[in-house]
């Protein structure tokens, strides 16, 4: 078995459903009213692919303006972003593409680029259609994912998928060196990075 | 300064009664607020439509279902926060309070109140921002005004001091609102909070009873990690409403004000039960010009009590997360959560145990430690109404007690449903609560017997000890 931890950061703009997404993940429930997030939360989520126990640090941020200037922090190191929008709201659809912009302006390491729409249960009043924002996530080299918290659609694949790519990332020889994914030998809270080595995986 | 448009010809039917009786009451600007009214009249916008009309009297009759409002503004008039209804519809309320200011200021003078009836308005400017309370629950003034300080505050501690003022200095037009947007919740708790908390009152913090020896053994817990940690500067237990145990870096304290906002946060964010939280926030009276970080996290699945880190370096989550695993792994391990669960569910002490005749409700402040001790109320206070009618009870005889400039150090007084007594030493403030009918001397007595009898009980009711590193 070869563990694998890497650091998944959830931004976009406010209420469009980063919190409820990996709350449904996490603790499989979900909530109507959701309270805005305060800075940000941490949790771990687990995801198992083949002979890989991928442990993921998921920052959840918070969305609102007054935030903005202090994700950065939160950011650092990543490597896996997911920018979220509403796909009943094209402001949270163009804040996607500054979100993005700004992590790839500060970061030089790998980085796997998820944009997920979320909210397709609300098929009336979906404005951004899935062309376009397909079209958009391939511009900016990102995966597109659509999902919906409330009917529970899109959101286990969506983690799984992150997974598997960053599986692929440190499979991949032909990636430098340097991937800040860490293998720890043992599960938990433990942040010591393995950096400007090769990979090891330990395997039990 | 005041856009015309704003003003509707009901909105002003509706008000200009109310201004004339506010302004009987405050002489020297009620010549200036009827030409206020003048030019507003002169300034006619078009006649509203019917619908238009219908709307502002429903608003207006909401926002008349309830006794307490709060309201927040820029300097500018740009409506921030209301406690009730929507700060759009109320564009024009805004505009009229920002008048009542601006004539004052004009005239060189500051507007602190108005005294209407029951009702008390009680203006803060804060440049950038104006708070104004509107009571009619008999508040003193002091304490309105000491609300709409929590809710600046609160602003700040989202904001920082430096931000706020920065914002405004560039654009004096911003919408505040955009920046505030999902803390409008932390701001009605808080009023509520401030509404029924002995805590607000008595500028103090409420501990969690518990045995001195438990209390002693997770605080030193605590402290054993905490010290290691270079930049950490205080730690806080919380259960719910009550503080276990405070640790602190040495040279730097931490005020009740800024305790309050805290506790605000802890418990009106449910989210925090579920996941790891990395928060900036800014302590209004420890330092108003940036922000802290906080970790904060509940200690385990099977014991509710919240462990807040705050510390000045934004790198340090890893590390406090590290130190909270360790923290619940000792703590499990010397019998604190179990002990700190006993005292959760404990039944509260009861005064009943004091065996006091004819008292029926205390607040007991230990004065140099800003600690209380509300025990639970009981009959006939059994309900939410009767016991905010005590509270008010209480709230007029703090303020009577801690009336600037006057140095009382007891107050007897019979009421028509209770006899109250204020008592104050160097080390303690008592506020006690008696059947009616209860003599002096009796209630005198009864102030010597209930002294005796906490100094048994307070080592397990108080916090004697709050450690530096």
């Amino acid at each position: 078995m070869k563990r694998l931890t890497a650091k998944l950061v959830f931004m976009g703009s406010q209420g469009v459903g980063k919190s409820s997404i990996i709350t449904r993940y996490i603790k499989g429930d979900y909530r109507k009213e959701c309270e805005a997030t305060i800075g940000a939360s941490f949790m771990y989520a687990k995801v198992t692919i083949r002979d890989y126990t991928i442990t993921l640090k998921v920052w959840d941020t918070a969305g609102q303006e007054r935030f903005r200037s202090l994700v950065p922090m939160y950011y650092r190191n990543s490597d896996a972003i997911a920018v979220v929008f509403d796909v009943s709201d094209r402001e949270s659809f163009r804040q996607v593409k500054s979100w993005i912009n700004e992590v790839k302006k500060n970061t030089d390491t790998p980085v796997v680029y998820y944009v997920v729409g979320n909210k397709t249960d609300l098929v009336d009043s979906r404005i951004i259609t899935y062309e376009e924002a397909k079209e958009f996530a391939t511009s900016v080299d990102a995966h597109y994912w659509e999902t919906s918290v409330y009917s529970n659609s899109g959101i286990q694949d969506l983690f799984t998928n992150i997974g598997r790519n960053l599986i692929e990332m440190v499979e991949s020889s032909k990636r430098p060196t340097n991937i800040k994914l860490e293998i720890d030998p043992e599960e938990g809270p433990n942040n010591v990075k393995i950096n400007n080595s090769n990979i090891k995986c330990c395997t039990n | 300064m005041i856009s015309s448009e704003e003003y509707s010809e009901n909105m002003e039917e509706a008000q200009e009664t109310d201004i004339s009786i506010l302004v009987s009451d405050v002489n020297n600007i009620a010549i200036e607020e009827s030409e206020v009214n003048k030019s507003i009249s002169e300034n006619k916008p078009l006649p509203s439509s019917s619908e238009q009309s219908n709307s502002y009297e429903n608003l207006f009759d909401q926002l008349k279902g309830h006794n307490k409002h709060i309201f927040v503004l820029s300097t500018a008039g740009k409506p921030i926060y209301t406690r009730f209804g929507n700060e759009n519809q109320l564009a024009s309320l805004f505009g009229l309070m920002l008048a009542l200011m601006s004539v004052t200021q004009d005239s060189n003078d500051t507007l602190q109140s108005i005294c209407c009836g029951r009702t008390r308005i009680v203006f803060v400017n804060k440049d950038p921002i104006i708070l104004v309370g509107v009571s009619q629950r008999s508040e003193p003034y002091d304490q309105i005004k000491k609300q709409l300080i929590y809710v600046y505050n609160n602003i700040i501690s989202t904001l920082t001091l430096t931000q706020l003022k920065k914002i405004f200095l560039n654009r004096t037009n911003f919408d505040l609102r955009r920046l505030m947007s999902g803390s409008e919740r932390l701001i009605d708790k808080l009023i509520t909070f401030t509404e029924n908390d002995p805590g607000f009152l008595l500028d103090s913090i409420s501990c969690l009873q518990m045995p001195s020896n438990s209390r002693d053994k997770i605080t030193q817990t605590i402290l054993t990690e905490c010290s290691k940690i270079k930049n950490l500067v205080f730690g806080l237990l919380i259960a719910q409403k009550h503080i276990i145990s405070i640790v602190r870096m040495k040279k730097y304290s931490l005020q009740v004000s800024d305790i309050h906002l805290i506790l605000n946060l802890i418990n009106s964010t449910e989210s925090f039960k579920t996941a790891e939280s990395w928060t900036p926030i800014c302590l209004p009276t420890f330092d108003s010009s940036g922000y802290m970080h906080a970790h904060i996290s509940y200690l385990a699945e099977d014991c509710q009590a919240c462990l807040v880190l705050l510390t000045i370096d934004h790198d340090l989550f890893f590390t406090l997360s590290e130190a909270k695993r360790k923290i619940t792994e000792k703590m499990r391990r010397n019998d604190c959560l179990q002990a700190i669960n006993d005292a959760i569910i404990r039944q509260p002490l009861s005064l009943a145990r004091a065996n006091i005749l004819g008292l029926r409700h205390l607040l007991y402040k230990i004065k140099n430690r800003s600690q209380h001790w509300c025990p639970p109320f009981t009959l006939p206070y059994n309900t939410d109404t009767l016991q905010q009618n005590l509270m008010s009870v209480y709230c007029s005889l703090i303020s009577q007690m801690n009336f600037p400039g006057r140095n009382l150090k007891v107050i007897y007084q019979q009421l028509t449903s209770e006899t109250i007594v204020a008592w104050a030493t160097d080390e303690v403030e008592l506020y006690m609560c008696f059947e009616p009918m209860v003599s002096k001397e009796c209630a005198t007595n009864a102030v010597t017997k209930l002294t005796q009898w906490m100094k048994k009980e307070e080592d397990s009711l108080f916090i004697f000890n709050i450690p530096m590193f």
